[in-house]
């Protein structure tokens, strides 16, 4: 489904992406984690197609298809999407109707027309429902005073609506109390499939213990410098990252 | 109100822009420049009665004294008051009794204005008087409200029928003398419209009138008169589009609104004169006098969309005389390009226990700038004077500028005055946030300026605010990348 070949990225002529290599394929879900600032959300940021950050060296393919060309909104289309780490406000934009337009504008470019109401309405219901949002949330500004817990289940839940093929989640469990992750975790895993595939990026392995990986990778100084499974988690838990970066260093 | 959302979503989908287009109608054209003989003609073609012409006369005398003024936040070439000409009426003598009989040309312009009569006359609860030119060309709805008493007609028309109403009120709340505009438009005002509604009447529909600029070189002299008797509602709706031109188009209207004890006034504006091309060429002049009074418990609320004209000066005002009366100025200002906003609004309380509420939304893109100058002015004998008062700004890029000049004069201690302000910037990381959900940049920004300027936009009827919406995504369009 995704394949990233020695991917190099900078930004204002810093590097950070130093050549990745990933593949993840339908149905996986992987996990990265790494120390802060190793590069977890520039990847994602790539991935998403973030102008800021310059592609240098390298590729990442949807599908077989070469993302370069393809503008944020159009990888949207084609499936992709972000839980960001930082979810912006957006004032006087109620959820709901942020989430009508992000619908309607992906029909769109796939030739569909809009989605009826009472249709929309519905998917509404049953999909805050599945991540317990009380309704009256929708109807708030988007992420406008919103608690750090409750903007990421509302990415969650917009992920949820959109149903994507692949979904990246920013650190989507940090800001979150026992039973919102819970929830959280719920409704990634439903979207979880043979059709799908997820990347977490986390620095904890207790999401983990919910959204259970197929593949574990370690990102160190723009670089994956370690790849395991579930297990390699629970390794970084009790070690940290000291032993992988001396480990590099050697 | 996600049904009502879904609903503008349509419409904002479906709707095209339909401005810069040049109708062709024969006209009748006064020769340009301005004197007494000038005034004296104008009045004379109107049919005038001699109070109105010496009245005209008067206003001429004071504006040749008067000088332009300088103060307000914008730089343009002054008009050249000698080589305007200031009547012009279409040929065709007005008052049609149906579409048949109007000008075929007119209706396609109206038409592709998408204001069509036809489409008009099925809007539930709307009568339109439209002023096409200086003339008024065509009145619906007349009948329904003449049941009520309402009268509804042009501003001639009034002067010939209801002298008594006119001369009672006319210069009552702007005088002549107010201002260098205001003067030259009781001098040489063409046309407008009048509005009376008996006691105890409220309006059953949305009155509303179209204006628009049509023929080359002739400036725009609107006049409008509402009389909201003892205990009467009334909402008017006004909008404005104007072909482009390529050359600058004054525009001085005056509007005066009287809201007698325990009346109600609404009046919203959607205007979207042409504003000028990328490079700031051409586009209208936009100096506009517009005042309501507030007798004993009476309102006035002014809500107006502004995306137009190279250069506005607008501030839509209220006299809040009587005790408990309450003013209300919600406004969303958008400029672009190289265009020029001094906009906002004076509060002026003399009443007791009168209240007056402002909110201000200004979205400057491209190189434009954006000025709001609100007056809250409290009158020694004002008891319990309270005000609230909200500006907003929103920057698009960073060649744009955002002013705010509140003042304040309080004269009586009692007085409640609070004022917030706010400057924002639509971020990148907001525009990003949106790509990453499907939405493109045009579209992303369409929704972020909707959600700013939401709290304005509420506050007009359901048909204006799709309208509105859909004013400010195209006046906007291309200010981003
Ligand atoms: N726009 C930018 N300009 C300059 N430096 C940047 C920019 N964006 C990211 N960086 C730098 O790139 C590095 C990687 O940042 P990134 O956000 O990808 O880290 P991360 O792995 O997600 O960290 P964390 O675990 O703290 O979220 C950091 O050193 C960061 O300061
Ligand atoms: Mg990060």
């Amino acid at each position: 489904m995704l394949e990233i070949k020695d991917l190099h990225a900078s930004v204002e002529d810093k590097k950070i992406l130093k050549g990745i290599n990933l593949q993840v394929k339908a149905g996986e879900v992987h996990a990265i984690m790494g120390p802060n600032g190793s590069g977890k959300s520039t990847l994602a940021s790539v991935i998403a197609g973030k102008e800021e950050f310059e592609v240098k060296k390298g590729s990442v393919a949807l599908n077989g298809e070469d993302l370069e060309e393809l503008s944020p909104e159009e990888r949207a289309h084609q499936g992709i999407f972000l839980s960001f780490q930082y979810p912006v406000e957006i004032p006087g934009v109620t959820v709901t109707n942020f989430m009508k337009t992000a619908i309607n504008e992906s029909r769109k470019a796939r030739g569909l027309e809009d989605m009826p109401a009472n249709q929309m309405l519905k998917l509404i219901r049953e999909k805050s429902e599945l991540l317990e949002i009380d309704r009256k949330f929708l109807s708030r500004s988007l992420n406008e005073g919103f608690s750090g817990g409750e903007k990421k289940r509302n990415e969650i839940f917009q992920m949820a609506m959109l149903e994507p093929k692949l979904a990246i989640l920013d650190e989507t469990d940090s800001g979150l109390d026992i039973d919102a992750l819970r929830i959280v975790a719920n409704g990634v895993n439903k979207l979880r499939g043979g059709e799908n595939a997820i990347i977490v990026i986390t620095h904890y392995q207790r999401l983990l213990e919910y959204i259970v990986p197929d593949f574990v990778h370690v990102l160190h100084d723009g670089k994956i410098v370690k790849s395991g499974t579930k297990e390699l988690a629970l390794e970084l838990e009790e070690k940290g990252y000291d032993w992988i970066k001396q480990e590099t260093v050697v | 109100m996600a049904y009502t959302e879904e609903e503008l979503k349509k419409e904002l989908e479906t709707k095209e822009y339909e401005y810069g287009f040049y109708t062709d109608i024969e006209s009748e054209t006064f020769p340009k420049g301005l004197s007494e003989d000038i005034v004296i003609a104008i009045s004379q073609k109107k049919q005038e009665p001699e109070w109105m012409t010496e009245w005209r006369l008067e206003a001429f005398r004071v504006w040749k004294q008067m000088e332009e003024p300088e103060w307000a936040n914008v730089n343009y070439e002054k008009p050249n008051f000698q080589d305007i000409s200031y009547y012009s009426a279409p040929n065709k003598k007005p008052k049609y009794n149906s579409l048949d009989e109007v000008d075929p040309e007119l209706l396609d312009t109206f038409k592709r204005l998408g204001i069509s009569l036809d489409e008009q006359k099925k809007l539930a609860g709307v009568a339109v008087d439209i002023v096409m030119d200086s003339v008024s060309v065509a009145t619906t709805f007349k009948k329904t409200l003449a049941e009520k008493g309402i009268i509804f007609c042009s501003i001639s028309e009034a002067i010939q029928e209801h002298p008594e109403l006119v001369k009672k009120y006319i210069g009552t709340v702007v005088p002549q003398k107010d201002n260098f505009y205001a003067a030259l438009n009781s001098a040489v005002f063409s046309d407008g419209s009048f509005c009376y509604i008996p006691k105890g009447v409220r309006c059953p529909m949305e009155l509303s009138t179209y204006f628009r600029i049509n023929q080359a070189g002739t400036g725009q002299f609107e006049r409008t008169l509402v009389i909201a008797d003892e205990g009467s509602y009334v909402s008017y709706l006004e909008g404005c589009t104007a072909p482009s031109r390529d050359e600058n188009q004054l525009h001085a209207a005056v509007v005066e609104l009287i809201a007698l004890d325990d009346a109600e006034i609404k009046y919203s504006t959607v205007q979207n004169w042409f504003p000028g091309d990328k490079n700031g060429k051409g586009g209208v002049f936009n100096f506009v006098t517009k005042r309501g009074l507030c007798e004993k418990n009476a309102k006035i609320s002014w809500t107006q969309v502004e995306t137009g004209s190279a250069v506005t000066w607008k501030y839509p005002s209220c006299v809040l005389k009587g005790d408990n009366s309450i003013g209300e100025f919600y406004s969303i200002a958008v400029t672009n390009n190289f265009q020029q906003a001094d906009t906002g609004t004076k509060m002026i309380h003399l009443g007791k226990n009168t209240k007056s509420t402002i909110i201000s939304k200004g979205i400057s893109a491209g190189q434009s700038q954006n000025s709001y100058r609100g007056l809250v002015q409290v009158n020694s004998r004002a008891e319990n004077a309270r005000n609230f008062s909200q500006c907003d700004s929103l920057l698009m890029g960073n060649r744009c500028g955002a002013h705010t000049f509140p003042y304040i004069e309080a004269k009586n201690k009692s007085a409640q005055i609070e004022h917030e302000a706010t400057t924002s910037k639509i971020g990148e990381d907001q525009i990003f946030y949106c790509n990453q959900r499907g939405i493109d940049t045009e579209k992303a920004i369409a929704l972020i300026v909707n959600g700013f300027s939401k709290e304005v936009l509420n506050k007009l009827p359901m048909e204006f605010a799709v309208e509105a919406q859909k004013l400010l995504e195209i006046s906007l369009e291309g200010s981003v990348g």
